[in-house]
């Protein structure tokens, strides 16, 4: 894997054989399993968007730029800009929401915060479709929200609320809002209490404090919260089917259908790439800017 | 703070002020009592908004009508029809057989692949690729895996979902079994290499038995994210044959009755007691390491 020695003399070519001859038993099975069952599906996939579509499915092996080209065709921009939209709404309302939380969590006693954080994890472990489900039950034209509105009195009519691209935001929001609550508690939970205590001590008001010590400090984990909603919530599908009711389409709706409907497979399987490419933009900012945070201070 | 001019003052002048207004232990407790209590008012506000649905659905198991959204009375009637119900019977057991293959999978690659990378390996470039199925979002492996199937002619059913969960199952094991390693005692591989024992035999006598706590955590996350799993599930398998996920994704696309909310209620325990159990174990290898 890495050739750092300028000139490997023989000794040492040997010895490294006899280390790969030592390390194959432990690493090949996996490896050769990955490749097989992710990098050769994925690379595939990559080969399929250069070629047309096959009347059912699968394809005609005859090279094409058209799948790429259908890209900037405005509705699928639109989509896409939605989805990136959608799930950046997504991510700002959880970080408003989580940071709180994980601020409240991280000053629990020690008894507590395993309580309260294992509280916020266990509906991540309740099935991710019963949960899908569960907010139907609540928006629902004649479901509990709107029957609890009525009997307050706030509204006589049902509001629509159930299929409506707000239904999607909250119901992604609520799929992933541990995911931004747990690094946010792991990095408050680091943070040196002394400091916020050397701030006040020095002068500065709780709020000034918080904003000059903590927040930056919490910045990193901040930023691996938004990147672990943003993902998941950019590429899934059952949310803006199963609440949105399919009138606001996303990435992933788009992939599924041609797939399972348009049988477009070269197009579905351009766009879950392109998808993919944006992810890892994405998290390749986040990787620079928490890196930056990180080794700012001590550069000075 | 004391404002004085000469520095050796100055100092006199600091230790004074640490002294007087000093006394930190009784300033820091006095801080934590007299905490606001506001803070946890958002936090109570994340409670409600994460329970809430589910607290409906645990409710609306036991209501008598087949109404999903009125209630009218107390009934234990829809956790026999959940059982009768031979849709999300099979489905169940499909979901098991599913879990169980992918675990046994990833447990052996993962741990495998775990010692392989902290002995043998130095770049990232193995470990990255071993947890990349962990990070690639579940569209891609999920439309990849259907792709390649198809195109060798592969008959898709539960097999093909066992081998595409064991894809994203073992990059947890070996994200866990490898946080394992990085905490064990090294000494102990050294003296057995010392002592004359091969590879394949230290892994057995000395590696493995210390690292059974962390391929116990691995298994069971991985267990346990199969069981849940949709998204690859759905493009992976034959639509004779759907994982629990999927029976409940097409009830609730296509009518459902309050068995889900039974359903729904059984595997909150479920996961109630699997969380809790899990927290348990961690706690006790955390406290024997």
């Amino acid at each position: 894997m890495t050739t750092t020695t300028p000139q490997a003399t023989p000794a040492v070519r040997a010895q490294r054989a006899r280390r790969g001859l030592a390390a194959a038993p432990f690493l090949a099975p996996g490896v050769f399993f990955l490749i097989v069952f992710m990098a050769i599906p994925v690379g595939l996939l990559a080969f399929y968007t250069f070629f047309k579509r096959g009347r059912f499915g699968g394809l005609v092996f005859e090279f094409t730029l058209d799948n790429w080209a259908k890209l900037a065709e405005p509705l699928y921009v639109g989509v896409i800009l939605q989805s990136v939209g959608l799930a950046f709404i997504v991510t700002v309302l959880a970080l408003l929401l989580g940071y709180p939380m994980a601020y409240a969590i991280a000053g629990l006693s020690p008894k507590w915060r395993t309580v309260a954080l294992i509280a916020v994890v266990l509906p991540f472990w309740t099935n991710f479709l019963i949960r899908t489900y569960a907010w139907i039950l609540l928006l629902n034209n004649a479901g509990f929200v709107n029957q609890w509105l009525q009997a307050i009195g706030i509204t006589d009519e049902p509001i629509s609320m159930l299929y409506t691209p707000q239904a999607i935001v909250v119901g992604l929001l609520y799929m992933y809002l541990p995911l931004m609550v747990l690094p946010l508690y792991a990095s408050l939970q680091q943070l040196d209490p002394s400091l916020r205590e050397a701030a006040t001590n020095l002068g500065a008001s709780p709020w000034r404090a918080f904003r000059t010590v903590t927040l930056p400090l919490s910045l990193p984990g901040a930023l691996t919260g938004c990147i672990f909603v943003f993902v998941p919530a950019m590429s899934n599908f059952v949310i803006p089917e199963l609440i949105g009711g399919g009138k606001t389409v996303m990435v992933g709706n788009l992939v599924r259908d041609q797939f399972y409907e348009a049988r477009d497979w070269p197009f579905g399987a351009t766009l879950a790439l392109v998808l993919t490419m944006l992810l890892v933009v994405v998290i390749v900012i986040q990787a620079a800017v928490s890196r930056r945070i990180t080794e700012g201070p001590r550069r000075g | 703070m004391a404002e004085t001019t000469a520095p050796a003052t100055d100092r006199a002048g600091e230790t004074a002020a640490a002294m007087t207004d000093g006394a930190p232990a009784p300033a820091t407790s006095r801080a934590r009592r007299g905490k606001p209590r506001g803070i946890l008012v958002p936090l109570w506000l994340g409670y409600v908004f994460l329970y809430l649905p589910i607290l409906v659905v645990v409710v609306m198991s036991f209501n008598e009508s087949r109404n999903l959204f009125v209630w009218t009375g107390f009934s234990l009637r829809w956790y026999p029809e959940l059982f009768a119900d031979e849709a999300m019977m099979q489905g169940l057991v499909n979901t098991l057989i599913v879990a169980t293959g992918a675990t046994l999978i990833a447990t052996v690659l993962g741990t495998l692949l775990a010692y392989g990378i902290h002995h043998y390996t130095r770049g990232g470039l193995i470990r990255a690729f071993a947890i990349a199925p962990a990070i690639l979002p579940d569209l891609l492996l999920g439309i990849g895996l259907l792709t390649f199937f198809s195109l060798l002619s592969f008959t898709l059913g539960l097999h093909s979902v066992i081998l595409a969960h064991g894809v994203f199952a073992t990059a947890f094991v070996t994200a866990i079994v490898l946080a394992r390693m990085a905490n064990l005692d090294p000494s102990l591989e050294e003296a057995s290499r010392d002592l004359g024992m091969g590879p394949a035999k230290t892994f057995l006598r000395i590696t493995l038995p210390q690292l059974a706590p962390g391929i116990v955590a691995g298994a069971l996350l991985a267990f346990t994210l199969s069981l849940d799993e949709f998204v690859i599930a759905f493009f992976t398998t034959a639509p004779t044959q759907p994982t629990l996920p999927i029976v409940i994704y097409s009830m609730v696309r296509f009518g459902v009755t309050p068995e889900v909310n039974a359903l729904a209620t059984l595997l909150l325990l479920v996961s109630i007691v699997a969380v809790i159990s899990a927290q348990r174990l961690t706690r006790l290898t955390g406290t024997s390491r």
